[in-house]
């Protein structure tokens, strides 16, 4: 029961995090019916920044947020600007040419990272990174428990973004119907380059919030963007409020199998969830919710 | 002229390795032509189809983990794995595109991707079976590299070939149909699953081929170099789209640029770096040798990112787009 507890407990913690990063990877989803097969990358950049600020300059990875998080907000804007909205005006025979793209971009933020900070493992030490409080029996990491709270802070902003503030409705207007949105006067052009900017950044805070408590190599972007992708499938294709149930399915089923089954399957599992999910419930949590 | 370049071109690779001794150039010849299998498997789905796959090296790698173990637990000679390397590859295309065609576009490239993965993870942990990260290592059977050589070559024709005759025939046009717009194909009363499945299984045979004849030629395979998504899956992809995607030729083009442009980066520009390093004994140029023999990779995230840009459709489809640039004078010329 223990076991049981904590297991459950690991779960909804990390759960949290990986909703923060299928958050990002639905909105840009939604908005330009791509798939950014550069997430974890993008990820593995804010990381970096976070453990420069911290290395040079001494600085809390926790306020490395406001440093990671902008820098990635103008990365992603940039890249959005200069690389995939070009694409939309050449003609070609693969419509698959912008998730390619992301791919090359991948490619080249992982070995760019690689050239400044070479292959090594790298992580940032603090106090509180091995510090843990028990309720009952249960164990808690505090920097964890910080992360989650931090990552539900994220996810109510970002809810009340896209739900009251003039860009945000012009986001979801775009997801739902771009040629109507454009005809309603949304710059839909401007729209892209803020989500893939906002996506970016929703990922910089999952990265930051995972520094205090994950090691960080070039190749970590890799198994990161797997994960973002088995969410967004998991909780339907765009749907933000999937994303979150999406995130935390993963999470525990992570947990759960790292316990119960073996740590060599840990990577394994969300690509078996994957497959059932596609096998059982085509569509995702977003099918049952309606949302 | 242009009805015999395929010929001329079939005569100049089969003399090329009687004319050219180096066994250097050889090898590099050896693995164009195994580019050209790949491509033309990954041009089959992705380039006719329209269903862009990025686990092209979950076939690979199961073809050539076939001859690997036909050799190390049977006792056969790998060679078997050359008859058996293209089936166990359909095999695992078989299941794979019967869940996985449920979805469309950028979304199978993931689940492709995630096959990519599965297998990369069954070969290291199934040790029992594939030795894990261990690898499994065989003897060679010919000292020459002109065995090989033929084979290949064969094997490549036998691909463009096969390519060639399919799309000519009414699967190629059901194909054509499907990447152009699946819903109009449905309604037009194509089984797209199922045509979608013949197409996988194709290019699954190829690449599982190209994989048995990589075991044979190599004679060392382990999980991070078969099923390695970088060296292999995106490499397929480039020699795709770098060629032409949906052009016959566009992968046997694709395949020379690529293994051209791979073996540069690695050899950090033919060793012209070191050269002039040594040369004028400058410190900073040897440095910037050895970096630049490791930026394979960011040399082809960077290329990927300027030939989707500038060449959409590769060399052979934009052939005439290049040819205008080129010599603007010409097709000057030609309009007035």
């Amino acid at each position: 029961m223990e076991v049981f507890l904590q297991t459950l407990v690991a779960g909804i913690l990390k759960g949290g995090l990986y909703s923060l990063i299928g958050m990002g990877m639905s909105l840009i989803m939604g908005v330009m019916k791509i798939i950014n097969l550069a997430h974890g990358q993008l990820m593995m950049v804010a990381m970096y920044i976070t453990f420069a600020c911290f290395h040079f300059l001494g600085l809390d990875p926790y306020l490395g947020l406001f440093i990671a998080m902008p820098a990635l907000f103008l990365l992603g804007c940039l890249i959005q600007k200069y690389t995939l909205n070009p694409l939309m005006e050449v003609e070609t025979i693969l419509p698959e040419n912008q998730v390619l793209m992301t791919v090359g971009i991948g490619m080249v933020l992982t070995e760019i990272a690689r050239f400044i900070f070479t292959s090594d493992y790298k992580s940032v030490q603090t106090s509180y990174s091995g510090a843990t409080f028990f309720i009952g029996e249960t164990s808690f990491s505090v920097a964890l428990v910080i992360a989650f709270f931090i990552a539900v802070l994220f996810t109510l902003i970002m809810f009340w973004f896209l739900l009251k503030t003039d860009i945000g409705r012009s986001i979801r207007a775009t997801a739902q119907d771009k040629d109507a949105a454009l005809l309603m006067g949304v710059n839909a052009k401007r729209i892209t380059i803020i989500t893939f900017g906002l996506g970016s950044a929703l990922v910089a805070a999952a990265g930051t919030l995972l520094m205090p408590i994950y090691y960080l190599f070039p190749d970590i972007g890799g198994p990161f963007t797997r994960k973002a992708f088995v969410i967004t499938i998991l909780g339907g294709l765009g749907s933000t409020v999937g994303a979150i149930f999406g995130g935390v399915t993963l999470g525990l089923a992570e947990a759960f199998g790292a316990t119960y089954i073996g740590m060599a399957f840990d990577d394994m599992i969300g690509l078996i969830i994957f497959i059932l999910v596609l096998l059982f419930l085509p569509g995702g949590f977003k099918r049952l919710t309606k949302i | 002229m242009k009805k015999y370049a395929p010929f001329l071109l079939l005569f100049i690779l089969i003399i090329f390795p009687l004319v050219i001794q180096n066994s250097y150039y050889q090898h590099l010849m050896i693995l164009v032509l195994m580019w050209v299998v790949i491509g033309s498997g990954w041009n089959m789905i992705a380039g006719y189809t329209g269903q862009v796959s990025f686990g092209d090296a979950a076939f690979f790698g199961t073809g050539a983990y076939t001859a690997g173990l036909i050799a190390s637990k049977l006792g056969l000679s790998a060679w078997w794995g050359m008859a058996f390397g293209g089936f166990t590859a359909m095999a695992v295309a078989f299941p794979f595109g019967w869940i996985c065609f449920r979805l469309r576009g950028a979304y199978f490239a993931l689940a492709s991707l995630a096959l990519n993965e599965i297998c990369r993870h069954i070969a290291t942990i199934w040790e029992d079976l594939t030795e894990g990260m261990v690898g499994i290592l065989i003897m060679p059977s010919f000292l020459s590299k002109i065995p090989y050589y033929y084979i290949a070559l064969a094997l490549a024709v036998m691909s463009v070939l096969m390519v060639q005759i399919v799309m000519n025939s009414k699967w190629g046009y059901y194909f054509l149909s499907i990447r152009e717009d699946q819903d109009a194909a449905e309604s037009l009363g194509i089984n797209t699953h199922h045509y979608k499945m013949i197409s996988l299984n194709i290019a699954a045979f190829l690449t599982g081929m190209a994989g048995s004849l990589f075991m044979n030629y190599m004679g060392f395979i382990d999980p991070e170099v078969v099923f390695s998504l970088h060296d292999i899956s995106i490499m397929a992809i480039l020699v795709g789209i770098v060629g032409g995607v949906g052009t016959i030729y566009g992968p046997v083009v694709g395949a020379f640029v690529m293994v051209a442009v791979h073996e540069f980066f690695r050899t950090g520009f033919f060793g012209f770096f070191k050269g002039l390093a040594a040369l004028t004994g400058s410190e900073h140029l040897t440095v910037a040798a050895k970096y630049i023999g490791q930026a394979h990779v960011l040399g082809f995230g960077i290329l990927v990112v300027v030939v989707i840009l500038v060449l959409p459709n590769g060399i052979v489809g934009d052939w005439g787009k290049i040819i205008r640039k080129v010599i603007p004078m010409k097709t000057k010329g030609v309009t007035t």
